[in-house]
This record gives C-alpha cells, structure tokens and sequence, in this order.
C-alpha cells in the first residue's frame, strides 16, 4: 500500500513537472501580455468563454491545473523542510489540502462555465 | 572510554548558503512558489469567466492591468524560464533514458526533442489564444 501511495504522488508529481515546464512560459506570458494592456483576442469574453465552454477546453483548464497545483503542493512540502520546518505531517496536510480546495474550485467553476 | 561524536554544525535554515551546488537546487525549488501562484490566479480568472458576463470578465483584465504586474510578470517569465523549464528538460534524458535496443539514445536527441516540443506547446497555446 505504501509503495502504491508513493508511486501515485510520484507519477502526479513527475507529469505536473512537464506539464508546467511546457505549459507555464506561455501561461505567464499571456498575464503579461493581460497586465501591458494587449489582451489577445483569445482571451477577449466571447472567444475565451466559448473555449471554456468546450468538453476539449475545460479537460485542458482542469488537467494543468489539477496536476500543477500537486506538483507545487509536493514541491512546497519539500521546500519547507529545506528552510527548516520540521513537522512534516502538518506541512502535509496543509499543502495536499490546499492543492484540493485549488482542485476542486477549478472544476466547481469550469462546470458552471457553459 | 566516552567518545563525544562530532556534530558538524549545520545551520537547518541556511545550510544552502555554504554550497554553489544547494543555491541552485533552493533557487529551482522556489520555481514551485510561481506554480502555485499561478495556477491559483488562473482559478481566479475562471471565477470571473464563470459569472457569464463580460463586463465581469472585463473588469479582472483591468484589474490585471498594471506597471507592477507588467515587472512582476516578466521577472517571474524569466525565472521560471532559467530555473524550472531548462533545468526540466536538461535532466529529462536521465529521468527517462531511451533505449534502441542495447544502444542509447544520445542524450543531446532527448534534450533538444524536449526544446523543438516545448516551441510547438506554446506555438499552440499562443495560437488558440490569438496571439499569433
């Protein structure tokens, strides 16, 4: 059971990491692109929603988000031992719990977009 | 005979300090501060999108309109861009070595695949948002 537990977080952790090294330049981009003013017509009401709306569109939203939110929840707990928080458990908890709320708001507004 | 072991003295906070090798790794690991970041302010943006109005939608891209964001987001592009996206793909050939039969795959195909995928990956992203 544990090995089976390990190799889950692991495999969450491992594709959020790929997903996030291609995906994040392009995602952080675009908020750039939004803050100088210059929103893309992609992302302009009716366009974006009608891509949010799309079966296709809210499987992308939700698959980078879900597994990046794990990969930066396992990350974080790992980060906070490095700068020398040493209850584990605790930072478990909060970072995994965190990473559900963020995944489950995420799909909560993706079904309600249509 | 007692003997006191030695316990070399090692800051838990700021052991990373004493090693060119451990800046790194910490400075690559803060990268997943600007995963959560993000991807919580893209669940933000899907809440305004959710409200199926566009003068809502609207107003969450003024309110991202700012000269702070505008630094804050091209610092944060580069960052990531040195510290998760090329240390990712330079360490992709010893995470998944490829195998053609008993010979391996050099690992310069694996890296440079990654970099011509991560182009088409934006390409496509950059594409269905308009931008290009």
């Amino acid at each position: 059971m544990a090995i089976a537990k390990k190799s889950v977080i692991w495999t969450l952790f491992a594709a959020g990491g790929t997903l996030t090294a291609f995906v994040f330049p392009a995602l952080i981009a675009l908020f750039l692109l939004i803050a100088m003013g210059n929103v893309p017509d992609g992302l302009q009401f009716e366009q974006f929603h009608t891509f949010a709306a799309s079966w296709l569109g809210k499987v992308c939203l939700f698959g980078v988000l879900f597994l990046s939110l794990w990969h930066a929840a396992h990350r974080l707990r790992v980060v906070a031992h490095d700068f020398g928080i040493r209850k584990d458990a605790l930072v478990a908890n909060v970072v995994y719990t965190v990473a559900a709320i963020g995944s489950v708001l995420a799909a909560f507004y993706l079904i309600g977009i249509g | 005979m007692s003997r006191r072991p030695y316990n070399r003295p090692m800051s838990k906070t700021t052991w990373y300090m004493r090693n060119s090798r451990y800046k790194v790794y910490v400075m690559r690991e803060l990268t997943s501060f600007l995963v959560a970041f993000y991807s919580f302010l893209t669940i933000f943006a899907l809440a305004a999108l959710a409200a199926d109005s566009a003068e809502v939608w609207n107003g969450f891209l003024a309110s991202q309109k700012s000269t702070a964001m505008v630094v804050f987001h091209g610092l944060a592009l580069l960052y990531f861009l040195f510290y998760q996206t090329f240390p990712w793909f330079k360490l992709a050939p010893k995470a998944m070595p490829i195998y053609l039969g008993e010979k391996k795959l050099p690992d310069s195909y694996i890296i440079i695949g990654h970099y011509v995928a991560w182009v088409v990956v934006s390409a496509i992203i950059f594409w269905l948002t308009g931008v290009i």
